[in-house]
């Protein structure tokens, strides 16, 4: 492919799936199965940097992808769910 | 000439702010927050490498052979601890916007007067 | 504005901001033809002068030192801001009573032995840091996320240590203040903020590298602590769920 003349056939890999990854990301609506979705593009970010010879940012996302994200998105979810039945509870 | 890596940070970035502007949900948006906060890294990283270079750790690697820019790097590295925090600022918000209006859409919330 | 309008007006933004970063790609050098300067400098340049083999960890702590502080004071700021935000929610004292007990031993066994080797990791991560890739950043979040899984095999009087927020807010501050008081030093004794004072020993060695080693540490107690205080703040809010789930246990 004339565009990736220099690109190394892992790299041009590596970057199609990242660039798969995003609209499947954002394609997913629901918040709960989003969290899972980000969660593999994060992994598939992670094998970009490795392969763009990047270990510290590689670390760093990998951490972040596989236990901050999922956290924090599903702590939201929790509470704006059990609020939702409460508020439901109290209507009836 | 490849500008490949390039194409595919302005696609990731593009994405990721169709998905905040059509968002029907808060969480969704910070989430779709999070993928278009990634295409930053896909540039800067894409800007520092250099060909046929190593990464720029020289424990056992001779001093003087080629390596890409650790500038990026540490701009990268910082970045992502960070913005766990910046996101979980704006879940914070978006938890305080459901329980202050009682719906997550961001279209019913701007209904929501005073 | 209503969502149609907001999609209308945002077909031609889109189109717009495409066609800059068109004509912004064009004007880059390809992929792997580095021309910038700075990169082939610090290769060469950082060893000799910090001893310390990770450039980047140079460059974060040393070179680029200040960038390094303002990242660790928005992290302060974004933690401070969702306690502020999640703080007005009723804490329930009865809930913390409540402990969803993982039932299968298969599961917490894996789990006790994560949190061994996700502590002994991080640590590794964090001392090792300016030798090997690694650094107070990451460290930090891997310790982190070792007690969070110390959380989710065990009961809530296991975790609560780490949730008490008396303690972590103090350590939180000390990493970040501590930081800005090591690059103060440097500027009492005559020389510019931040600058490597302390004696560089041997590269390669646990004892190298100057102030890089105690800004490292600085940061990873920071970031640390800043992880923990932001996961209590969402998981207090979590609480509240499992006391209407777990009925009458």
């Amino acid at each position: 492919m004339l565009l990736a003349a220099t690109l190394v056939p892992l790299q041009a890999v590596a970057f199609g799936l990242v660039a798969l990854g995003a609209p499947l990301v954002v394609l997913t609506r629901d918040p709960l199965r989003q969290a899972l979705v980000n969660g593999i593009y994060g992994v598939s970010l992670v094998c970009l940097f490795v392969v763009l010879q990047a270990p510290d940012p590689a670390l760093s996302m990998l951490v972040v992808s596989s236990i901050g994200y999922p956290l924090v998105i599903l702590a939201a979810i929790a509470r704006v769910r059990s609020r939702d039945r409460t508020k439901g509870d109290e209507e009836r | 000439m490849s500008y490949l890596p390039y194409a595919v940070a302005a696609w990731i970035c593009l994405v990721g702010l169709v998905g905040i502007a059509t968002s029907k949900n808060l969480i969704h948006l910070a989430v779709c927050l999070t993928v278009t906060q990634s295409s930053s890294y896909v540039l800067l990283l894409s800007v520092g490498y250099v060909k046929h270079g190593k990464a720029p750790i020289f424990f056992g690697t001779p001093l003087g052979s080629t390596a890409v820019d650790p500038v990026v790097q540490a701009l990268a590295l910082t970045d992502v601890v960070v913005s766990v925090a910046v996101i979980a600022l704006i879940l914070a918000l978006a938890l305080d916007a459901h329980r202050l209006s009682g719906s997550v859409d961001p279209d019913e919330i701007a209904d929501v007067s005073g | 504005m209503s969502r149609r309008t907001r999609i209308l007006v945002l077909c031609p933004a889109l189109l717009g901001l495409g066609a800059l970063f068109v004509w912004a790609i064009a004007g880059l050098p390809a992929f792997g033809d580095y021309r910038g300067p700075y990169g082939y400098v610090l290769n060469r340049v950082v060893v000799p002068l910090r001893h310390t083999t990770n450039v980047v960890m140079g460059t974060t702590f040393d070179v680029r030192g200040v960038d390094t502080m303002g990242e660790e004071f928005i992290l302060l700021a974004a933690v401070v801001g969702v306690m502020l935000l999640l703080r007005d929610e009723t804490r329930s004292r009865q809930a913390e009573r409540h402990t969803s007990r993982l039932r299968t031993d298969a599961v917490r066994l894996v789990g006790i032995v994560m949190v061994g080797a996700g502590l002994l990791v991080g640590l590794w991560l964090m001392a090792f840091g300016y030798i090997t890739p690694g650094g107070g950043f990451q460290g930090g979040l891997v310790v982190a996320g070792a007690i969070l899984v110390l959380y989710l095999v065990g009961s809530h009087r296991d975790y609560r240590p780490f949730r008490d927020q008396h303690a972590l807010d103090p350590l939180e501050a000390l990493g970040a203040g501590g930081y800005v008081v090591i690059g103060l030093v440097a500027l009492v004794s005559g020389t510019a903020f931040l600058t490597n004072l302390f004696g560089l020993g041997k590269t390669g060695t646990l004892l190298s590298s100057g102030s890089i080693a105690l800004l490292n540490w600085a940061s990873a107690i920071a970031v640390t602590c800043a992880m923990l205080l932001l996961f209590a703040e969402f998981l207090e809010t979590y609480v509240v769920p499992l006391e209407s789930e777990d009925s009458g246990s």
